[in-house]
């Protein structure tokens, strides 16, 4: 110990008055340098990163290992087989993919004009000081969690449609050749229109969020020339900012629709849970998610489980996709207006 | 002049035109109010009740056809949020540092910002199928710790996005004058970027909260739920978004209401942990 410290404070005393000089403007000693910090700092924060970057790989590859059994056994037979026969092991996935299907497609139908309307009365319309409130008040309904949607839809909605609107559907299309088969059977309240009607409101905030931030983008020169040329607003909207803004609004579209697909406990509550391949909107039916909900903790047997889990794969598949295309979409829109300004 | 008078067809029949169509954005506007509306009235009416009775807040989910409450089931959610969001919100937090301090070259940068946009509005059923197959199935056994991993998958999206979004915010001029000064980058972006987005980031964990505080679809495989009171992360936990659906979907009065006032507690917090969000951030924006 001591030989260590003898030379060392030896140095310092005779090096003393020269060394004050050097030091001045070197620097600072540290205790760990900050470059080293530096790297594990960075590397930290770019492993979190690829962590985020291949969370989507690990769900794709724990699910298509999940489903290993079906997938095998079944093949692509799974994806045009009505069956769903837990007792007997046979398993298909039409009747949730064509109610998937239906529920969100009859969610577009009325979300989509509506979320026009609104994002139209908000960004032409509304003055300054009511944007932000109404605003505010629309983006809750993304707010409101989906199992409120659920309950409310099974109590509230459910009984009202089942002994107001679709009574009135079904005399009016009694009898239309091929709109009457969509409006048959029974009104019972819980079904495919109801589990669509609820998705349509809550679709409408992510499709008029999309809608109004790509109608801002208009630049205000074009609807300047096009007011002075004495257009009505509506002829602005119609003519200029929706062609503008095509690319940006089919993309926020299929936000909705990627929204929509994936929808589960609002569904679940309300579009009865039938595996039964029906035509009519007002039948019972099944969505891929809701199948999900309402069997996976109660499946007994491993292809049942590897059955449920292709369901979630199959789910897993097409919203990535939809939304993948609706985020391209958006991207195209925000570069080519990065490249005009 | 002459062609546009105020009595021409055309321009009468464009106007017209202009009018109904204004007047249908309105009513789209009306429409979407209605139900939001509708939707806390129902709520509140209905669950308001509920609330007001003290033993909904102490004594545990009840057997059919008893009296009860959910105190069990409210343990159990804020313990599962609570992890779920210190899980989720570091990682979220690094990520997006990487995503707007780090990777301005590079493929790593826009590739995950493109995937984390994807993952955002993922299904979050899928999320929970995903816990079940690497964690749930493995252990053998459901449990908190499934739920509140579950959770954390919802959180990290979110945060990573309104992280990079609010850095990229941050004006390069203050990060320039830190490195002028000769500061490293890991004390320039602690010190100083982090400092200048701070309400954006705490917006963006307050909201992601808001969003885990109702979603019941992942925690269907992960924590499944709990009559009892258990604060045992390994054993399957109760939590309300669970307990709601299996009161409201059985046939005895006494769970609906239960039901009922559970909704109109989530509600109630999803919606006051949006409007605080909203007012922090707007704040931050005005000063």
């Amino acid at each position: 110990m001591s030989s260590v410290f003898v030379p060392a404070d030896t140095t310092l005393k005779t090096a003393a008055p020269g060394a004050a000089d050097s030091r001045r403007g070197a620097a600072a000693p540290r205790p760990l340098s900050g470059h080293k910090l530096d790297f594990v700092f960075r590397n930290l924060t770019r492993f979190f990163a690829l962590l985020v970057f291949s969370i989507l790989a690990a769900i794709l590859i724990s699910l298509v290992h999940g489903s290993s059994l079906t997938l095998r056994q079944f093949g692509f037979g799974f994806l045009v087989s009505a069956d769903w026969d837990p007792v007997r092991e046979n398993f298909g996935a039409v009747v949730p993919i064509y109610g998937t299907l239906v529920t969100s497609l009859i969610a577009l139908l009325i979300g989509v004009p509506v979320s026009f309307g609104i994002a139209m009365f908000l960004t032409e319309l509304a003055p300054v000081w009511l944007k932000r409130p109404l605003g505010t008040a629309i983006e809750l309904l993304a707010a409101i969690p989906s199992i409120i949607y659920g309950m409310w839809g099974l109590f509230v909605l459910a009984p009202i449609l089942q002994s107001h609107v679709q009574p009135w559907l079904i005399s009016l299309f009694d009898g239309v050749p091929l709109a009457g088969k969509l409006f048959e059977g029974p009104p019972l309240g819980i079904g495919m229109l109801t589990a669509g009607v609820i998705l349509s409101i809550m679709v409408i905030p992510f499709i008029t969020a999309v809608m109004r931030d790509v109608f801002e983008l208009v630049p205000s020169l074009l609807k300047e020339s096009a007011y002075g040329l004495g257009a009505t607003t509506w002829e602005v909207v119609w003519r200029l900012v929706l062609p503008y803004t095509k690319v940006g609004v089919i993309g926020g579209i299929m936000l909705g629709l990627g929204r929509a697909l994936g929808e589960t406990m609002a569904i679940t509550f309300v579009i009865g849970n039938a595996n039964r391949l029906a035509v009519s909107l007002m039948a019972p039916g099944n969505s891929i998610a809701s199948a999900l909900a309402n069997e996976f903790t109660e499946a007994v047997g491993d292809v049942y489980y590897s059955a449920l889990i292709e369901l979630g794969l199959l789910l897993f598949l097409i919203t990535t996709i939809v939304l993948a295309f609706s985020k391209l979409l958006l991207m195209r829109l925000t570069r080519h207006e990065g490249a005009r300004t | 002049m002459s062609a546009i008078h105020s009595r021409n067809p055309v321009y009468l029949a464009r106007k017209r035109r202009n009018v109904v169509m204004l007047s249908a954005g309105g009513c789209a506007l009306a429409f979407g109010l209605f139900w939001l509306a509708w939707i806390l009235l129902t709520v509140v009416l209905e669950g308001g009740g509920a609330l007001l009775r003290l033993s909904v807040f102490l004594e545990m989910t009840p057997p059919p056809g008893s009296d009860g409450g959910l105190a069990n089931a409210m343990v159990g959610s804020l313990v599962m949020i609570v992890i779920g969001t210190s899980i989720g919100a570091p990682i979220g937090i690094l990520a997006g540092t990487y995503l707007a301090e780090y990777g301005q070259r590079g493929w790593l940068t826009p590739a995950t910002r493109f995937l984390n946009d994807v993952l955002l509005s993922a299904p979050s059923i899928v999320i929970g199928l995903f816990v079940y197959t690497i964690y749930v199935k493995q252990v053998g056994h459901f449990s908190g710790w499934a739920g509140a991993v579950a959770l954390a998958l919802i959180v990290i999206p979110v945060v990573v996005r309104t992280t990079d979004d609010m850095l990229r915010l941050v004006p390069n001029s203050m990060r320039e004058a830190a490195v002028a000064l000769g500061c490293p980058a890991w004390k320039m972006i602690v010190t100083i970027t982090y400092r200048a987005a701070r309400a954006g980031i705490v917006t963006g964990i307050l909201l992601s909260v808001a969003r885990i505080s109702g979603e019941t679809a992942p925690l269907l495989f992960t924590a499944l739920n709990n009559q009892f009171w258990s604060t045992n992360m390994n054993a399957p936990m109760a939590n309300l978004p669970m307990v709601i659906f299996q009161f409201a979907m059985s046939p005895y009065e006494d769970w609906h209401r239960l039901a009922w006032g559970g909704a109109a507690l989530i509600t109630f917090a999803v919606l006051v942990l949006n409007i605080l969000a909203r007012s922090l951030f707007a704040r931050s924006q005005y000063s």
